[in-house]
């Protein structure tokens, strides 16, 4: 091998190795941070996982927001037509969240089975409702009929 | 009347740019001067009726012309003027328009500053893109026409979602598409480079400047949206990672990458193939952020429109960008052979490892932002990837990539030594990691493994960058442009991930109710919530939050949050209040009525934040700055050749 050639092989492996260890970490990172959505039917039969994040959506229940007066933690019931689940959240709601739209909570279950939100989606359109949310209430509708 | 003329100027537009698209290549192909010539002025004449469909687009929002559907859905007659104008491309079948008309302004511009290119050259560069043009008109007329007339018409329009009524993100998009459309230049140069089967150092010089300036596009761009998204959506953050700003990250990091690959080509005649590829990249992911955009296949704030056929459109177009000039890769890449050699140690190899990390961290994000996208349609599942998977792997990428940043500067080109190398950098380096270890300590509240990181990586850049300047042999201010422009560039890199690394360790937000009278203490700054009053304007009214600020009991100013809800729509928006200064924000927004005449509010102290989007503005000017170097121009002074010799 000629030296020129040798230093080329060295640099290839390097770079393989590099990226290698990259995509490993990245995969990584990714298979952690890989976030499921459901529907409250789904979680309703026990699929949601515990101990991890999950996405949870539906529409929220018309006269189903509570909270206590003054205080910031708001309670709010999801459906998807067929089951319902209650979620809890502290914070600040987004603009478009109001009953009977389609929004996504991000959290985890308690054992009270309320799904403990750390974020809530509604998106920025009155007319728009998250694919998520529109796919899941027609799965809904399918199985009841 | 005036649609339908806009609608004829289109579809004469569109045959322009078949012409464009063929003969001027065939002409090339084939050898005959006066198809060759036809290049320039009908890329000319396709910008001229594009030019008109756009301004009958726009006077039709101007006279409130509601039988024009787009207009219907888009505007109505409350909409002040700014907004009418910005309106145009507000949604998917304007902003097509838009880029239409800044691919054929881009096209002319090329056009015309090309005296020392070659007119084969020339032409098969305007016909590519005429390619792409007859991609995009073909999208409108076939799927996304905005002239279509709507009966009956209504008597006033829908309005512009007032999310995108800020003077901020009316110039986000055509900034952003200025930076897209631009890099179908280098796009376009590639693929004609391939056609011709040579491509030398002044072909990198008449790429360059191009590649810049969209970069420098691309860079304002992405720093408006973020801004805006900060002060605008009420969330406070910077960056979300929505799938909307990867798609403009992407093109931005392949971009960079071909910044510096072509300067090897330019001065090295190295990295020939890997500078075109990188150019295919750089417009496919382009391509792939206008769709991902504005097609509706994204959960997000940006989509608006779900419609198979246009779906099925951008897929075609896509595969066939890519698909073909890919083909053409594989089979001509080859001939563009690297002549210039180089050791392990050098320049060459600093700009590699540089390229292959920003390659990996666009890989990065397309993987987070496609594959959920592709497991959705296989019906695998919907999952969604959340900000710690983008955070953890470019942090891990970033480190490397920021060290390389440096010790660039100082490698030598072709051959280095490392003996030579780390007696350079070893003063420098012992430096940063002083000033990394100081400025925490007397000035952060609390110390941080991130702050180290952070403020050791950006002291790096910025010193080297510096060093650079005063170490070179000539005065600095008898360098060339483009030397300014890279450190210019390299400092406002440092400037961001300052930013960056203290808002991100530092930042301090909450989520609190408060009664009127009551206040709230964040990080030595105290909110005092007088209360909320009614306020009514033009197209909107608000509840409007009285806040007092005070710095440990030191008032300090008056914040006004704002809930509006504009009358043409039943959403509320929530508007900010921001006391801006270089080296914190004061950020406070209103929630609801909690009862009891408590509200919620949430409230930021947010260090730093500014310098984010002040090292872009820098980084833009030395982008700008190395575009005008002298040499560019210089070398269209090169002799012509091509056609004049095939007479």
């Amino acid at each position: 091998m000629t030296p020129r050639r040798k230093q080329r092989l060295i640099m290839v492996v390097f770079m393989l190795l590099g990226i290698s260890i990259a995509t490993a970490l990245a995969l990584k990172a990714f298979n952690e941070n890989m976030m499921f959505f459901y529907s409250p039917t789904e979680i309703k039969a026990g699929k949601a996982p515990e101990n991890s994040d999950f996405r949870l959506g539906g529409l929220v229940v018309e006269g189903s927001v509570r909270r206590e007066s003054g205080k910031l933690t708001v309670f709010f019931d999801l459906t998807d037509n067929t089951e319902v689940v209650t979620v809890s959240y502290e914070g600040i709601l987004p603009d478009l969240f109001r009953e009977g739209q389609g929004i996504i909570a991000r959290g985890q279950l308690n054992q009270q089975g309320i799904v403990v939100a750390v974020e809530v989606l509604a998106k920025h359109d009155e007319n728009y409702m998250p694919p998520e949310v529109s796919d899941a209430l027609a799965k809904s509708a399918g199985e009841q009929q | 009347m005036i649609a339908e003329i806009g609608h004829a100027a289109l579809i004469i537009a569109f045959t322009l740019a078949v012409i464009q698209a063929l003969v001027p290549l065939v002409g090339a192909q084939v050898g005959k001067v006066r198809w060759i010539n036809l290049a320039t002025p009908v890329a000319r004449g396709q910008l001229l009726f594009i030019a008109i469909a756009y301004a009958c687009l726009t006077y039709s929002f101007l006279i409130n012309d509601f039988s024009v559907r787009y207009v219907a859905t888009t505007s109505n007659t409350a909409l002040p003027l700014l907004y009418k104008i910005s309106g145009v491309w507000g949604a998917h079948e304007g902003s097509l328009l838009l880029w239409a008309l800044l691919l054929s302004s881009w096209t002319v511009v090329v056009s015309i500053f090309s005296k020392g290119i070659p007119k084969i050259m020339l032409a098969r560069v305007l016909s590519v893109m005429g390619m792409v043009s007859v991609g995009f008109i073909s999208f409108m007329l076939f799927t996304s026409n905005p002239f279509v007339r709507l009966f009956p018409a209504p008597v006033d329009g829908r309005s512009l979602n007032p999310l995108l009524q800020d003077p901020g993100l009316a110039i986000h998009p055509p900034m952003l598409y200025m930076g897209y459309v631009g890099f179908s230049v280098a796009f376009a140069f590639s693929i004609a480079a391939m056609i011709d089967g040579k491509l030398d150092a002044a072909w990198a010089r008449w790429v360059r400047p191009w590649t810049n300036i969209a970069w420098v596009f691309m860079t304002l761009g992405i720093a408006l949206g973020s801004w805006w998204a900060y002060y605008e959506l009420g969330w406070g953050g910077w960056w979300f990672w929505d799938p909307v700003e990867n798609a403009s990250l992407m093109p931005w990091l392949v971009g960079t990458a071909l910044i510096h690959s072509l300067a090897v080509t330019e001065k090295r005649a190295a990295f020939k193939s890997w500078s075109v590829l990188l150019a295919i990249f750089a417009f496919s992911l382009s391509l792939l952020g206008t769709f991902l955009v504005r097609s509706g296949v994204l959960t997000s704030v940006h989509a608006f429109a779900t419609d198979p056929a246009r779906g099925v459109f951008i897929l075609v177009f896509l595969i066939i960008v890519v698909g073909g000039s890919l083909v053409l890769y594989a089979w001509r890449a080859p001939a563009l052979r690297s002549v210039g050699q180089f050791s392990i140690v050098s320049r060459e190899t600093g700009l590699l490892v540089n390229n292959v990390i920003l390659a990996t961290m666009a890989g990065t994000v397309l993987l987070g932002t496609l594959y959920p996208l592709v497991l959705d349609a296989m019906g695998v599942g919907k999952i969604s990837v959340g900000p710690p998977y983008f955070n953890q792997v470019m942090l891990w990428l970033a480190i490397p990539l920021y060290l390389m940043m440096g010790i660039g500067f100082f490698l030598r080109w072709k051959k280095d030594t490392v003996s030579r190398l780390s007696r350079k950098i070893v003063i420098p380096f012992a430096v940063s990691l002083v000033i990394a270890v100081l400025l925490p300590l007397l000035f952060a509240p609390e110390q941080h493994g991130l702050t180290f990181i952070g403020s050791i990586l950006a002291s790096w850049v910025a010193l080297t960058a510096l060093l650079w300047l005063l170490n070179s042999t000539t005065s600095p201010f008898k360098l060339p442009a483009s030397t300014w422009g890279a450190v210019i560039a390299h400092l406002g890199m440092a400037v961001t991930v300052t930013g960056i690394t203290l808002t991100s360790v530092y930042s301090h937000e909450k989520d609190v109710s408060l009664a009127p009278g009551e206040s709230y203490e964040i990080s030595d700054y105290q909110f005092k919530f007088i209360g909320v009053t009614e306020v009514g304007r033009d197209n909107y009214i608000a509840y409007q939050g009285i806040v007092e600020a005070s710095e440990a009991g030191k008032h300090l100013v008056v914040l006004h949050p704002e809930k509006r809800t504009y009358s043409q729509s039943s959403m509320p928006m929530t508007e900010a209040a921001i006391d801006a200064g270089l080296f914190r924000d004061l950020f406070v927004a209103l929630g609801e009525p909690l009862g009891g005449g408590s509200w919620s509010l949430r409230i930021y102290h947010k260090p730093f934040v500014r310098w984010i989007w002040m090292g872009a503005l820098i980084m833009s000017f030395g982008g700008l700055l190395a575009a005008m170097d002298s040499r560019y121009r210089r070398s269209r002074k090169v002799k012509l050749e091509g056609a004049n010799n095939e007479k």
